[in-house]
C-alpha cells in the first residue's frame, strides 16, 4: 500500500524527466553560455572570434545604440504583419467555424497546408511572384495602382507580406479554436435583446473570441518580430531586421558578444512587450 | 421598468409553415394567442414547437404564412426588431459579462436611461440582488435560469418566449421554478409562450395549452379541458393517462349515447364524443374507476367479469392493473381513503364510473397513438 504510494508521488518526477532534459540541454545550457559570451570581450592581439570574459556591460549599450533603427523596424515590420494577418484570420476563422458546414475539416486542412512545403522554397515563391514575371506588378501597372518605374521586390511591402503570409496559420489556427467555441446561441440571445449584426459582433462575438486573438498576435507577433529569412530573401538593405544583424554578426562577422547582447535585448524587449499586452488584453477573466 | 413597447396585442399566426427539405417541421399552423395570457406548446420532440417559437422570435424564417403582434405584421422583421425576447433553453448568458451587465444588455441597445434601476428591479424580482458582480458560470443552474428570465423581463417585451426553460433542473426545483413562473407572470402581466414537452409543467402554469402532434395542433384549450375531454387518443394519451375501450354506439337515451363494450352497456354523454360515426373508444381515465367486489351495489357505467391482476402500492394512491374478459388490461388509480379492504392479484371484481366521466374517440384512430414518447431532455427538434 505504502509502496504503491511513494511510486505514485514519483510518478509526476518521472514523466517530467525526459522534458527537462532535453530543455536543460538545448536550451537552459545553451542560454547560459549565450548570457556568458554576451559581456565578452576581443582578446587582444589573439585571432578573429577569440574572445575573453571582461564582464562588459557596455556591450549592450553599445549593441543597442548601433542597432536601434533594425530594432524599430523589426517591431514596426512585426507589427505590421501581425496586423495584417489578423484582418485576413478572422472572417476566415469566423467562416470556417460558423459557415463552412460539413466543409469544416477540408478548410482546416488547407490552412495548414502551406506547411506541406518547406518555409524557405514558399519564401523564395513571393520573389517570384513579386517579380518583373508575376503577375501582380503587370497588373498593378495596368490598373494604375503602381507607377511603371515602382518595383514590389526587395522593398517592405514584400517583406511584410512575406511575414504575414507566413504566419497566417498561427494566427488562424487559435482564432478558429477561440471561435469555433462560442455558443451559437449567445448570438442568437444578443439577437433577441436588440443588438443588430455589428453590435453583436462588437458586444459578443469579439470579447468572446479575445482568448484566441491574444494567442494568435502573441504567435505571430514573436516569430514575425526576430525573423530574419523574410528580410533575408524578400527585403534589401535599406529593410534589414534585427534578427539579420544577428545573424550576421554570429556568422559572417564572428562578433559573438555583439551578437549575443542584441539576443538578449531581442528578447527582454519581447517579454515586456507580451506582458504589457497580455496585461491590457485581461485574458484571465475571459472564460 | 420601462415602458410596454408600441407594437403590441394578441399574437396571431395565420397558416404557418417550416419545412426543411422534405420534412415538414410545422403545417400550416394557425394560432390567436391573446395579450397577457400564459400559454404553453406542449408536445413530444420533434412535434414543431420549437420550430414555432423560433419563427416568432424571428430565429427562423416561415417557409409560407404570418405572424402578426396586434395589428402589426412581424413575419419578416428581424429578431432585433421585434418587442419579444426569448428564455433560452440553456439559458445562452453572455458568460463574458458580469449578471448586471447581462441584465442591462438589452436596455443598453435600446439606448434606455435609467439602466442601473431597473436592472436592480428585475435582480429583486427574481431575488439575486445579491449575485449582481458575478459571471455567469460562477452561478448554479437554478440561478443561472433567473437571470435568463430577468435579461428578458427586463425589456417588458409585448410578448416573452420561453424555451423549455426548466428542462435543465433537478425536479424539485423545477417545481418550485414552475409556481414561481407563474407568479412572475400575474405580476408583470406580459404574454408568456411557453413550451414545453411535460404535460405537468404546462397544466400547472397555463392558461391556455396548445398540443402539438408533428408539425400540427391536435387540441387546443384549458388544462382542465384537455384532460377531461380530449379530442384525440394523442391528447388523451400524452396528457396523462387513458384506457379506451373499442366499443360501438347502440343507441340513444336522451342527452346519452348508449354504447355498447364488448356486450355490455354504459352510457355516455353526446357533447363528450368526438367521433364520427358508430365505431368509437370509450375513454376513462384510472383515477375515475372504481373497484367493487361481485357482492357490493354500484351506481353509474359497470363492467364486469374484472380480474386484479397487478398491485402497486404507491402511497397517496394504489395502482390495480384490471383484466377484462375481452383480455384488455385496464388501468386504475384508487385513493387509499376508504374502509374498503385492498385487492388482492387474482380476486374477482367489477369496474364502475359516473357515466360523466367517460370521453368517446373515432373508432378508427390509434388507441396507442402519443403513449411511446420518449422522454426528452434538451433535444432541439429542429434538425
Amino acid at each position: 500500500m505504502s509502496k504503491s504510494g511513494i511510486s505514485n508521488r514519483r510518478t509526476p518526477y518521472l514523466l517530467l524527466l525526459p522534458g527537462i532534459g532535453f530543455l536543460f540541454t538545448f536550451f537552459v545550457w545553451p542560454i547560459a553560455n549565450l548570457a556568458q559570451t554576451s559581456t565578452q570581450t576581443p582578446v587582444t592581439g589573439g585571432d578573429t572570434g577569440s574572445y575573453e570574459q571582461t564582464l562588459r556591460w557596455r556591450n549592450y549599450i553599445d549593441a543597442f545604440v548601433e542597432n536601434k533603427e533594425q530594432f524599430g523596424r523589426s517591431f514596426l515590420y512585426a507589427a505590421l504583419a501581425t496586423i495584417l494577418a489578423l484582418a485576413i484570420a478572422y472572417p476566415l476563422a469566423y467562416a470556417i467555424a460558423f459557415k463552412a458546414g460539413k466543409f469544416k475539416n477540408i478548410l482546416l486542412v488547407l490552412v495548414v497546408a502551406p506547411f506541406f512545403t518547406s518555409f524557405l522554397l514558399r519564401t523564395i515563391a513571393w520573389k517570384q511572384i513579386l517579380g518583373e514575371q508575376g503577375f501582380v506588378v503587370p497588373t498593378l501597372r495596368s490598373l494604375h495602382i503602381i507607377a511603371p518605374s515602382t518595383t514590389l521586390t526587395s522593398s517592405a511591402f514584400a517583406v511584410v507580406a512575406g511575414m504575414t503570409y507566413n504566419f497566417l496559420p498561427f494566427m488562424t489556427l487559435p482564432l478558429y479554436a477561440s471561435i469555433d467555441r462560442i455558443d451559437p446561441r449567445t448570438l442568437e440571445a444578443s439577437g433577441d435583446l436588440y443588438a443588430n449584426g455589428f453590435t453583436t459582433f462588437r458586444k459578443v462575438t469579439f470579447p468572446l473570441s479575445l482568448p484566441g486573438v491574444v494567442a494568435g498576435t502573441l504567435l505571430t507577433f514573436i516569430p514575425a518580430a526576430g525573423d530574419y529569412v523574410n528580410a533575408a530573401i524578400l527585403g534589401s538593405p535599406q529593410t534589414k531586421m534585427i534578427g539579420n544583424v544577428i545573424e550576421s554578426r554570429f556568422f559572417k562577422i564572428v562578433d559573438y558578444p555583439t551578437a549575443a547582447a542584441l539576443s538578449f535585448t531581442l528578447m527582454a524587449a519581447i517579454l515586456v512587450l507580451v506582458t504589457v499586452y497580455i496585461r491590457k488584453a485581461g485574458t484571465e477573466e475571459l472564460v | 421598468m420601462a415602458e410596454k413597447s408600441s407594437i403590441h396585442g394578441d399574437l396571431r399566426l395565420v397558416n404557418l409553415t417550416k419545412t426543411y427539405g422534405d420534412f415538414t417541421a410545422v403545417n400550416d399552423l394557425s394560432l390567436t394567442i391573446p395579450e397577457g395570457s400564459f400559454f404553453a406548446l406542449l408536445g413530444p420532440s420533434g412535434c414543431g414547437k420549437t420550430t414555432t417559437l423560433r419563427m416568432v422570435a424571428g430565429l427562423e424564417e416561415p417557409t409560407n404564412g404570418q405572424i402578426f403582434l396586434g395589428d402589426t405584421d412581424i413575419t419578416f422583421t428581424k429578431p432585433y426588431q421585434r418587442p419579444i425576447n426569448t428564455v433560452f433553453q440553456n439559458y445562452a448568458l453572455f458568460p463574458h459579462l458580469s449578471i448586471f451587465e447581462n441584465i442591462a444588455f438589452g436596455l443598453r441597445r435600446r439606448g434606455i436611461k435609467d439602466v442601473k434601476e431597473q436592472v436592480e428591479k428585475a435582480l429583486e424580482l427574481v431575488e439575486l440582488s445579491h449575485l449582481a458582480s458575478r459571471k455567469p458560470t460562477q452561478l448554479s443552474g437554478g440561478q443561472q435560469q433567473r437571470i435568463a428570465l430577468a435579461r428578458a423581463i427586463v425589456n417588458r417585451p409585448a410578448l416573452l418566449l420561453l424555451d423549455e426553460p426548466l428542462g435543465a433542473l433537478d425536479l424539485k426545483l423545477r417545481r418550485q421554478m414552475q409556481i414561481e413562473l407563474k407568479w412572475i407572470q400575474k405580476e408583470v402581466g406580459l404574454t408568456f409562450v411557453h413550451v414545453t414537452h411535460d404535460q405537468e409543467e404546462a397544466m400547472t402554469m397555463a392558461d391556455t395549452i396548445a398540443v402539438m402532434n408533428e408539425g400540427e395542433i391536435e387540441q387546443l384549450g384549458s388544462p382542465a379541458d384537455l384532460y377531461d375531454n380530449p379530442k384525440t387518443a394523442f391528447v388523451a394519451n400524452f396528457l396523462g393517462q387513458s384506457n379506451l375501450i373499442k366499443g360501438t354506439i347502440s343507441g340513444n337515451d336522451g342527452d346519452n349515447h348508449i354504447v355498447d363494450l364488448f356486450g355490455q352497456k354504459i352510457s355516455l354523454a353526446k357533447n363528450r364524443s368526438h367521433a364520427v360515426d358508430n365505431s368509437i373508444y370509450a375513454g376513462i381515465r384510472p383515477e375515475k374507476f372504481r373497484i367493487s367486489r361481485l357482492e357490493t351495489p354500484t351506481s353509474g357505467n359497470i363492467l364486469t367479469g374484472g380480474k386484479i391482476e397487478d398491485v402497486s402500492y404507491i402511497g397517496v394512491s394504489t395502482q390495480y392493473q384490471v383484466l377484462m374478459p375481452w383480455g384488455q388490461e385496464v388501468m386504475i388509480f384508487e385513493q387509499n381513503d376508504d374502509a374498503v379492504a385492498p385487492f388482492s392479484v387474482g380476486e374477482n371484481v367489477n369496474i364502475s364510473w359516473e357515466s360523466g366521466f367517460t370521453f368517446a374517440l373515432r373508432g378508427d384512430e390509434d388507441a396507442e397513438a402519443g403513449m411511446e414518447v420518449e422522454p426528452e431532455e434538451t433535444i432541439d427538434d429542429d434538425e
